[in-house]
């Protein structure tokens, strides 16, 4: 009940103040002002209509694309306001209808009905696509596509389809002026379509579809502002780092092909149920490992987390949008949505990648100046926090966490792109400070999303990590050769604290440093205020367990398989648990699934004996710990980085840590040299090979064509005079020789007739003998 | 008479009227422009009605394996009745799109030729002899008439390229003429030795003749590599493909658009239509050596295209890269990729079309083709830049475009077959994304190059020159199964051959190694 109302208030509140600022905006209010107000009555009228669930997901994906369309055709020249308005009804459209979807998800959960939809025969969301002969039933089987609506999309629509309208509206203000405005909303519509379908659709292959357009719209909107060089080298390298982890997600999707001869992720899941590929193990840990190359490239996993930095060359609300609530998000999304295709090993490598990343980016956000690239390390340690969750198995946790950390960092962003806007596009924190006074919502609001990444209770970043965080004590209790997950990720939370409120003292604190902009710093007009405040209530409250949504996760989102048995409590254990704990409840032997990975035989053993003995012991107290651990280490950040941040109380000098931090320092400072490494191996290689390879085909492959041909010009040469010298030669010589020859014949012939009747008749004589004489020689014989 | 008759003879007809007809060089374009589109208005019921027409007479699944090969839009009349040569035409899945790809890019190449100021009369006359031998060959069912048509069409390339050519026109003109003309050679022998076999030329009698029956299986394989020699020049497969690139740098828009579009097609489709079903044991014995040398034009194609300066070039090298992706379709008996592989060629047609239509606009303008010397063109010229951003992404394979589904179709058969190539291909994928999203930041993006700034953006001539063809890229990204249940017919009645083949081939190998055994027990 409560959720629903959270939210319906919410909208209530968002449409109110909407109306009130129509009202007393001036003379002339803009369309997308008007629009912005009527839009969500209109959904709901919608909402009346379009009935189906299959409707409401093909309305909730299709109307932004449709608005792409129209933007990059009419947008520029033939539409009031660059068409801005139609980027807001269509995403309008689609929250509203997300909404109503994501209404009857938390209706299943109160009235503790199951909520799932999946494609049904002749429904209008279930496609035919292109057929092929199945080889083990000989029958032409076409790919269907359809959708899969579950707990997990319902979530995901909300966010997705949420912040993208809080975005679009924010960017009204925000893109203001701005050169090819309208094509700036035609690439958020295009964005908002494939991200929409990506979490809607019952096909992997679909799914990769999406998944590559999510990253052609990062791609576009990176690089917007597209006659700066450093935008366009940045949207080449998000594009091509995130094609590197395609590659992997491809050969798993090849794999996958090549073993169910389906892309359907229904029946990827119940042939695995059935015991398809139980005898090989090593196929199923590299698909795994496969399709999570796919995840690392989106949510920016070390090794190629290189290209989100970079990727902050966007619009900040772009960032906002893709680069911190949504796309990059999309990674934690799959690994989730294919949980029951990973195995222990699999899982292993992405606790381990997920961890290594958090703590990385987040020593590396500590020595960093340019406030969108604090924020942009953070993001891919919070990343970092979800992967690593879901290889610890904690399921539900990491979407929780997914999902406040989208409400929240689609927050800091929001408010340092309003930072950004008030000081005329100064990002380096080092020119700031003081600007609470001036701008006072996006200080509060900053502030309550700072409070919220950093964990501290009551605010929702606080209980999705928690529950984080008490997954991985609980898998290190088990299984203590990986105690240093929790460890690792307990202290990435103190450094989060720290960092972020580094963030907050520089900037809105102390004197200002750059006084000239700090005397025309300004808040944004109001259509960039709204976001920010809806953001700011969702950022407290998303998290709370019967307000917000803490017990929707907790009891809903679980991995699939699991949905039915209602093994909620299951659903958070660690995985090298979990999959022996539902293998048992299954009926599986728990022999059958250690044989997986003889190097996880005893967790997995341990695992199930932990199970009998009594997993909710042990779960009970990693909670607690968890929890007193975690504001413990919250606190310590934030008072450390008081001490050395906020003037008023300064007792560290932090130029003078970083001196006496020497090498270490500028290793952190350079990002630990990971770009340099790749430009030193990977581009400095390709470059050399390519070279060497194009010049091998002019020299080489190239050479031995034209010198066959030189070849064959100098025979002919050589043989053109060798028909002169030679056989021309001859044939003179020939010539010369019947000549000679016909000059002494030709005294024969005398020209005196007797002298011919003798020399015939005697010809004719001695033939006549001869023949005689053969035909006697012959016949006598 | 049938529509495939008409648009054989139309442009041949045409182009000798318009050679010998003094008429003003206006006329002349619109001409050619009302022939080549008449072609197109015959053609597209040809194509709308084809799939219907060949499930008719396509046998049972069962049957396939041993009934002759199926074509439809038959014509055969005796030519040279001494020699049994047959004017004998008809499609099927594998020639029918190609025919349709013809008549479709001949009209967007005469408006691409609109610019063309010299000897337009020759021009164009030679241009419409060049799609009449293009059909020609798709269509030809008598192995004589279709080294008639295949020589047919080297003529007015040679002259296109070497008369209204760049500056070093007549080495690429004399380059391309030869080393066809050398691989002709070997069509030609293999040739002689089908019908001194068989004592027949038609292709429909051919596959499975009795008369091949007897033929050592050491002829079979070098008659194969023979014909593959003479069809692996013109794909181009590495490493017969360095006229490639010349040819395309010195050739005139338009030409280099029939060079990729088209011409490059003819070696896939002909290995497809002679090399497979003829010799399908030999097709098994080399099918790995196949898929090797596919996944070397895939990486290699891609490699030497990220080293170009020169635009053209590039995208003569990315043509090299994903002819690759076909020749990889056809390695494996896969049903799969081998549909993928003929799609791969229709959409390669179409988008390597358009990049070559790209550059062409481009070059127009600033009558010169390095890399290095453009930049931010996309302020000035935002309609074009558009366009090439999305016919680059068409190239690198964006999902949703036409390319992409194509090559992944053939990723997906090749993995089930050759687990190890298919995965080092891929990277074909990634180099590709890195080349075009490079010459894409180089040409596009970045600060404005002061000295273009000024340009003009593209005139509806070239809109219409592209506009369809981004049309057909995306309709076929969505709707692929247009395209392939069209296809998929014949595809599988030529894979129930060549599996026939296949088991021969595997017993004959087991029998060797058996008597290998034996010898070193």
């Amino acid at each position: 009940m409560s959720p629903t109302l959270l939210f319906l208030s919410g909208l209530i509140l968002l449409g109110a103040y909407c109306a009130y600022r129509l009202t007393t905006a001036g003379a002339k209010p803009s369309p997308s002002q008007w629009v912005t107000g009527i839009v969500l009555l209109g959904g709901l009228i919608l909402d009346n209509l379009a009935t189906g669930m299959a409707t409401k997901g093909l309305l909730i994906c299709l109307l932004p694309l449709l608005s792409f369309w129209i933007l990059m055709f009419f947008g520029r020249n033939h539409l009031p306001s660059g068409g801005d308005w139609i980027a807001m009804i269509a995403i309008g459209l689609s929250l509203c209808l997300s909404y109503s979807i994501y209404h009857q998800a938390i209706g299943a959960y109160e009235s503790g009905d199951e909520f799932f939809y999946h494609q049904s025969e002749g429904n209008i969301a279930s496609f035919e696509w292109i057929a092929f002969t199945n080889p083990d039933t000989g029958e032409r089987t076409p790919w269907k596509l359809g959708f899969w609506i579950d707990s997990l999309t319902a979530i995901m629509l909300m966010v997705v389809a949420g912040i993208s309208f809080l975005v679009h509206l924010f960017s009204l203000g925000y893109m203001k002026g701005e050169e090819n405005y309208s094509r700036y909303f035609g690439y958020l519509g295009i964005f908002s379509f494939s991200m929409l379908l990506l979490v809607l659709t019952d096909n992997l292959f679909v799914l990769y579809i999406c998944w590559e357009l999510v990253g052609v719209s990062s791609f576009l909107l990176i690089g917007f502002f597209i006659n700066k060089d450093s935008a366009a080298a940045a949207a080449k390298k998000a594009f091509l780092t995130n094609r590197v982890g395609d590659l992997g997600f491809a050969i798993g999707l090849f794999i996958v092909y090549n073993n169910f001869h389906t892309f359907s992720i229904r029946e990827i899941f119940d042939a695995l149920a059935n015991g398809a590929m139980a005898d090989s193990p090593w196929t199923l840990t590299f698909m795994g490992l496969g399709l999570f190359c796919g995840a690392v490239g989106k949510s920016a996993q070390f090794p190629l987390h290189i290209w989100l930095p970079d990727a902050m060359e966007g619009p900040t609300p772009v960032s906002a949008l893709i680069h911190a609530a949504t796309m990059v998000a999309a990674g934690v999304y799959l690994v989730a949505r294919l949980f029951p295709v990973f195995n222990d090993t699999a899982f292993l490598v992405i606790a381990y990648i997920g961890t290594f990343t958090a703590i990385m980016a987040a020593t590396i956000a500590i020595t960093q100046f340019d406030i969108k690239r604090v924020l942009a390390y953070s993001t891919l340690s919070q990343l970092g926090y979800m992967v690593a969750a879901l290889g610890v198995g904690a399921y539900s946790a990491a979407l929780f966490h997914l999902t406040t950390h989208a409400f929240f960092k689609a927050l800091l962003f929001l408010c340092s792109g309003s930072v950004i806007h008030a000081l005329h596009h100064e990002q380096d924190m080092r020119n700031m400070g003081g600007l609470a006074g001036k701008t006072k919502v996006t200080f509060i609001t900053m502030l309550v999303g700072t409070l919220a990444i950093s964990g501290v209770p009551f605010f929702s970043g606080f209980y999705s990590k928690d529950k984080i965080l008490a997954g991985a004590l609980e898998m290190g209790m088990i299984n203590p050769h990986h105690a240093i997950i929790f460890i690792a990720l307990l202290l990435a939370a103190g450094i989060t604290a720290f960092y972020m409120f580094r963030l907050i003292f520089m900037t809105f604190t102390g004197k200002p440093r750059d006084r000239h902009a700090w005397e025309h710093a300004h808040e944004g007009p109001w259509t960039m205020q709204v976001p920010l405040v809806v953001l700011a209530i969702l950022a407290i409250c998303s998290g709370w367990t019967h307000l917000g949504l803490g017990g929707f996760f907790q009891e809903r989102v679980v991995p699939w398989g699991t949905e039915a048995q209602v093994a909620t409590h299951h659903a958070d254990a660690p995985t090298l648990f979990t999959t022996a704990a539902f293998a048992q409840e299954e009926g599986t032997a728990v022999e059958e699934h250690s044989a997986h990975g003889e190097a996880h035989d005893e967790p997995v053993a341990n695992a199930a004996a932990m199970h009998e003995e009594g997993h909710h012991d042990v779960q009970h107290t990693a909670h607690v710990v968890a929890m007193i651990l975690s504001i413990l280490v919250a606190t310590s950040g934030i008072i450390l980085s008081a001490l050395t941040y906020w003037e008023r109380i300064r007792v560290i000098d932090p130029a003078k840590c970083a001196r006496a931090m020497g090498p270490v320092y500028d290793l952190v400072y350079n990002k630990y040299y990971v770009d340099e490494f790749y430009a030193r191996t990977f581009y400095r290689g390709l470059e050399i090979v390519r070279n060497v390879l194009a010049r091998f085909d002019l020299r080489i492959i190239d050479g031995i064509v034209n010198g066959a041909g030189r070849v064959t010009v100098f025979t002919s040469g050589k043989s053109g005079r060798f028909d002169l010298r030679v056989v021309d030669r001859i044939v003179d010589w020939i010539a010369e020789v019947c000549q000679h020859y016909g000059q002494r014949i030709r005294r024969v012939e005398s020209g005196v007739i007797q002298d011919y009747a003798l020399k015939v008749g005697g010809a004719f004589g001695t033939m006549v003998i001869l023949w005689m004489i053969v035909r006697s020689f012959f016949i006598g014989a | 008479m049938s529509g495939l008759v008409i648009i054989t003879f139309l442009p041949i007809i045409a182009g000798c009227i318009l050679a010998l007809a003094p008429l003003p060089n206006d006329t002349v374009r619109k001409a050619s422009l009302a022939v080549t589109l008449a072609i197109l208005a015959i053609s597209i019921p040809l194509m709308w009605n084809f799939g219907e027409a060949y499930r008719a007479v396509s046998p049972e699944v069962s049957e396939a394996a041993n009934s002759p090969m199926p074509f439809v839009y038959e014509t055969n009349v005796k030519w040279i009745e001494t020699f049994n040569i047959n004017f004998h035409i008809g499609v099927d899945g594998l020639s029918m799109p190609f025919v349709f790809l013809t008549a479709f890019l001949c009209p967007l190449c005469i408006l691409a030729s609109w610019g063309i100021g010299e000897k337009v009369r020759g021009y164009f006359a030679l241009f419409l002899l060049l799609e009449g031998g293009m059909i020609g060959t798709f269509v030809a069912l008598d192995l004589f008439l279709f080294y008639v048509f295949w020589e047919l069409m080297l003529l007015p390339m040679y002259f296109l390229i070497g008369i209204w050519g760049g500056p070093r026109k007549e080495y690429a003109a004399i380059k391309f003429f030869l080393y066809t003309l050398f691989g002709s050679i070997f069509l030609f022998i293999a040739m002689l030795v089908l019908y001194w076999k068989t004592g027949t030329f038609s292709l429909v009698e051919l596959p499975g003749h009795e008369g091949l029956g007897d033929l050592k299986w050491w002829v079979q394989i070098a008659l194969f590599l023979g014909l593959y020699v003479a069809f692996a020049i013109k794909i181009p497969a590495f490493p017969f493909h360095t006229w490639l690139p010349d040819a395309h740098v010195e050739a005139p828009t338009a030409i280099s658009v029939i060079l990729a579009g088209i011409l490059l097609k003819m070696g896939t489709y002909a290995i497809f239509r002679i090399s497979f079903p003829i010799f399908p044991v030999a097709t098994a014995w080399f099918c790995t050596p196949l898929a090797v040398l596919a996944v070397i034009n895939i990486v290699y194609g891609a490699l030497c295209a990220m080293a170009q300066t020169d635009f053209k070039k590039l995208v003569a090298y990315s043509s090299i890269s994903h002819m690759g992706f076909v020749m990889l379709g056809m390695a494996v008996y896969k049903e799969e990729a081998m549909q993928g592989a003929v799609f791969q060629m229709f959409n390669h047609g179409c988008i390597t079309a358009m990049l070559f239509l790209l550059v062409g606009v481009i070059y127009d303008r600033a009558h010169h083709r390095d890399l290095a010397g453009f930049g931010g063109l996309v302020k000035p010229m935002p309609l074009y830049g558009g366009y090439a951003a999305f016919a680059f992404f068409a190239a690198l394979g964006l999902p949703g475009l036409s390319g992409f589904i194509s090559e992944s179709l053939v990723f997906l058969g090749a993995f089930q077959e050759q687990k190890l190539l298919a995965c080092i291909g891929t990277l074909g994928i990634l180099l590709g994304a890195a080349y075009m999203l490079w010459t894409y930041q180089r040409v596009f993006m970045g600060p404005v190059n002061e000295k273009y700034k000024d340009y003009k953006d593209m005139n509806k001539i070239e809109i219409a020159s592209l506009l369809p063809l981004a049309v057909m890229v995306l309709v076929l990204g969505i709707f692929p199964f247009i395209f392939l249940d069209m296809l998929a017919p014949t595809v599988s009645n030529l894979l129930a051959h060549l599996h026939v083949g296949r088991e021969e081939y595997e017993a004959m190998r087991t029998a060797a190694e058996q008597v290998a055994m034996n010898l070193h027990p």
